[in-house]
């Protein structure tokens, strides 16, 4: 039944060129999937280039659903208008017309189809596309000829090489040992993650001595290829980390340095950030839905206000009345971290609430073809490092900045010289907890937003304070990126949970050597 | 001597000791006086913390070392109280096998090596001892020699109970994933929530509090504590003097740890369950709390604020579950803002003026 048919479809060809016959059409659309398939390869490979008429807006409107059968006819149903498929002429719908049914294998084949016959468009986006949705769909033996047919006529060198590795991809089951020799080679310059597993597929079952070398030799040089671009996402992920890490370590060390104060309700501010963050989303969905991809650029000065407002406060109602006593400090702002997750959770939930990425930080950016680095990821990387340049600047060069310098330095000394410590407290303080706000912002791009979002980074930040001491920002960036690396580093190596504790155990050995952390300053302990 | 103070608070815990389990076993259920089964468990619960309260007064409140780790102590305690009673289970199990529950869940064939002598009761009893002793003497070796002090130190302790709580939450840890141990039915023999079994317990725990509470006395007393106060109050001038701080902080670190081991080794037959959420770092930093609301520094101090902050946790989670952590919040800023000396202080002011 499928030879005979097969064999029709063959004489059909030479007519199948110029138009699709009614033949033609009910084969494609009607029957078993074995047979509607094989016709459908026949009638695409025997198709010439830029000669298909009529084959491609059938093969598209069988995959849109908008084929009917009927005892007589296959029709297309566009919209209102209804034709037959073979005679291109105006029809009726009858009643009693029976829907095509295309399984998934059958939609396979169709999206197959449309891409083989798009390898012989003149545009050359549309025959790059037709290319990877053909790699992605994997090639049938049957569509080989068209593959061949569009890489004699390609004139694109890139396009021809992929043509190439598409066509081995093929070729290496061929029955012909030389043929699947040469595949293999070629498929060993192949940077597709997915020829990996066909040729461990391959390997297994390959007979031939030689094809066998060349395929090993071609799995290994693949797996170099593609451990360059795991250790490269590796890195990517540890610098990420890293810069999260130093975004929420930022602040802390501030208020740290300068007063000596490890604030435990940092991670509360973060927190406040990440929920102004949501605020502002859903205003500016409400009154500006236009605008909504630019409402992180909103977010961000709310973010930063509503974390330094609180943090102000804090200074001004609690912190401040505990000067000297940092223990206290710590318990004081550890029940005032209590109190804003309880706020939120009566005000907002206890649920996690969903902040949307604006549709340019989402996607990501293809570097190799399996390191494929977040959108969002790179934006916070660029923004901890713009933040970082920020308060750089506002340390080093501002009159506000050497007040604080002054400050951390030497206490009574600044106080001699009339600064007023206690603003300067009060500022720092400020801009400190809006880093944390900053810091909130930034992760409610990458994880969720709820009551306990601070609790996730805080100790890891804390241990970037302990090693990178305290004084200079320099220790604080190193730490917090040597944190992030290492941390993914041991992860990839162990699991996340065993990296957490080598890394409290390498800081606690580290300390050992260097008590006051990586930077700390040479002068007398007071 | 015994100061006033401390005589009416060995009292009390006297007459708990007697007056609770009288009036839950002697009284009928129908009088007044009866005491629910309830009641009984929680006074059980809070002598446990009260200890854990102690335990960090004496490291916090005589040695100036606010540790927030203090939990990891307690939870190793109570876990090595629970592989005992989890093998105590026996053929009991929901899978009738030899295994505890979760092993069989598991798809584990036979016990890990730490397992191996978990069905010995006095063998589990001195890992109680060891485990947290060893622990913090080796973290406290290395802290202390590397002179880490103040809110450095305390922060470290913190990573160092949120690094446990992680590596307990793993199901290969070997300890029960974050589902812990629980459903125990006997100890040393005797079925576990029997009236007379849960009254030794109770028993027992009210006389280990009394007991750790003199020894405490008779070490903050001795010499050995007034060196502890003395490298509170100004460390670098006991150095100078010829002490070696870091034995004395040592021996006073391990022996706080103990107490908490200790404190969670009978905690975990009484309340029936353990699991890794004791060792957060939030479960860490109530303890110091506790200490601070009753008063650091003089003894009574932490047992009252355990009772006072835990009394509170219980009324409040009944009665208005979303006001808790309010409460609680509130209690660390105003304790540490307007009560320095605690609830204890607040009395020896009033009965000065």
């Amino acid at each position: 039944m499928l030879a005979r048919l097969l064999l029709l479809l063959c004489l059909l060809a030479p007519l199948a060129a110029r138009a699709l016959s009614a033949e033609q059409a009910r084969a494609l659309a009607d029957g078993d999937t074995d047979a509607r398939i094989a016709a459908l390869d026949a009638a695409v490979g025997a198709n010439a280039p830029g000669r298909d008429v009529q084959l491609r807006p059938f093969v598209q409107a069988l995959l849109d659903d908008a084929v009917k059968l009927t005892p007589a006819a296959v029709l297309v149903v566009d919209g209102e208008q209804v034709r037959d498929a073979a005679t291109g002429a105006a029809a009726r719908l009858p009643e009693d017309a029976a829907d095509v049914v295309n399984n998934n294998r059958m939609r396979g084949a169709l999206q197959a189809a449309l891409a083989a016959l798009d390898l012989a468009s003149p545009d050359l986006a549309k025959r790059r596309a037709a290319v990877a949705a053909l790699a992605a769909q994997g090639l049938d033996e049957s569509l080989l000829p068209l593959v061949e047919k569009a890489l004699a006529a390609e004139g694109d060198a890139a396009l021809k090489t992929s043509l190439r590795q598409l066509r081995a991809t093929v070729m290496v089951g061929a029955s012909d040992p030389k043929r699947r020799l040469a595949a293999a080679q070629l498929l060993a310059d192949s940077d597709d993650p997915g020829v990996r597993s066909l040729l461990i597929d391959r390997l297994a079952q390959e007979p031939d001595a030689a094809v066998h070398a060349a395929l090993q030799d071609a799995l290994a040089r693949l797996d170099a290829r593609l451990a360059w671009g795991e250790r490269l996402g590796l890195l990517f992920t540890g610098l990420s980390l890293g810069s999260i890490l130093l975004l929420v370590a930022l602040g802390l060390a501030i208020c740290y340095g300068l007063m000596g104060v490890i604030n435990m309700a940092h991670g509360e501010l973060m927190m406040i950030g990440a929920y102004a963050t949501y605020l502002v989303q859903n205003l500016v969905r409400a009154w500006w839905p236009a605008a909504f991809d630019g409402y992180i650029l909103l977010a961000l000065p709310a973010s930063f206000l509503a974390a330094a407002a609180c943090g102000a406060l804090l200074e001004r109602l609690v912190i401040r009345h505990l000067y000297g006593r940092p223990l206290e400090t710590l318990l004081a702002t550890w029940g005032i971290s209590l109190v804003l997750q309880q706020c939120v959770r009566s005000i907002f939930g206890a649920q996690n609430v969903l902040v949307e990425n604006p549709s340019w930080l989402s996607g990501g950016l293809a570097v190799l073809p399996n390191l494929v680095l977040p959108w969002n990821r790179i934006a916070i990387l660029v923004f901890a490092v713009a933040v970082l340049g920020l308060v750089a600047f506002l340390i080093a060069r501002t009159r506000l900045g050497l007040f604080v310098r002054g400050v951390t330095q030497n206490r009574p000394m600044a106080a001699c010289m009339g600064v007023n410590t206690a603003r300067v407290d009060t500022y720092a303080f400020a801009l400190g907890s809006g880093i944390a706000g900053l810091a909130g912002c930034a992760l409610s791009q990458v994880g969720n937003v709820g009551p306990d979002l601070g609790q996730g980074y805080i100790v890891d930040a804390f241990m970037v304070v302990v090693l990178g001491g305290v004084g200079q920002l320099a220790g604080t960036v190193i730490a917090a990126t040597g944190l992030g690396v290492l941390n993914k580093l041991l992860e990839g190596w162990s699991g996340p949970v065993l990296a957490k504790i080598m890394v409290l155990v390498f800081i606690v050995v580290f300390i050992q050597k260097r008590p006051q952390g990586l930077f700390a300053f040479k002068g007398r302990e007071t | 001597m015994m100061s006033r103070h401390s005589i009416a608070v060995l009292g009390a815990l006297l007459l708990v000791g007697v007056l609770v389990p009288a009036l839950n076993l002697l009284v009928p259920a129908g009088s007044a006086l009866h005491l629910s089964d309830y009641v009984v468990g929680l006074v059980a619960k809070i002598m446990c913390y009260a200890i854990c309260a102690l335990a960090m007064d004496l490291i916090w409140g005589f040695t100036g070392i606010l540790s927030l780790g203090h939990g990891v102590f307690f939870a190793l305690g109570g876990y090595a109280m629970g592989m005992y009673l989890m093998r105590q289970i026996g053929h009991d199990g929901n899978y009738g096998s030899d295994l505890p529950d979760f092993m069989v869940f598991l798809d584990w064939k036979t016990l890990p090596w730490h397992w191996a002598l978990s069905d010995s009761f006095w063998f589990q009893m001195a890992m109680v001892l060891v485990v947290p002793g060893l622990l913090a003497f080796v973290f406290g070796f290395f802290a202390f020699r590397s002179r880490i002090k103040g809110v450095y130190f305390s922060i470290i302790t913190q990573a160092l109970t949120y690094a446990a709580m992680l590596l307990f939450f793993r199901n290969e840890t070997g300890f029960g994933g974050n589902n812990g141990f629980t459903d125990f039915k006997r100890i040393l023999g005797h079925p576990i929530t029997a009236p007379g079994t849960r009254m030794l317990l109770f028993v027992v725990t009210g006389a280990v509090l009394v007991g750790f509470y003199l020894l405490a006395r008779w070490l903050v007393g001795a010499k050995f504590g007034r060196v502890l106060m003395a490298i509170r109050d100004a460390e670098s001038r006991v150095m100078f003097t010829g002490y070696d701080p870091i034995a004395y902080k040592l021996a006073i670190w391990v022996i706080s740890a103990l107490m908490c081991g200790v404190a969670g080794a009978l905690y975990v037959p009484q309340v029936g369950i353990i699991n890794p959420s004791e060792m957060s770092p939030a479960a860490g930093i109530e303890i110091a709390i506790w200490c601070a609301v009753g008063g650091r520094g003089s003894l009574v101090g932490p047992i009252v604020g355990a009772f006072f902050v835990n009394g509170a946790k219980s009324w409040f989670t009944q009665m208005f579950p979303e006001f808790w952590l309010y409460f609680l919040g509130a209690l660390f800023i105003a304790v540490t803002l307007f009560l320095p000396q605690g609830l204890v202080g607040l009395v020896k002011r009033r009965s000065r003026s």
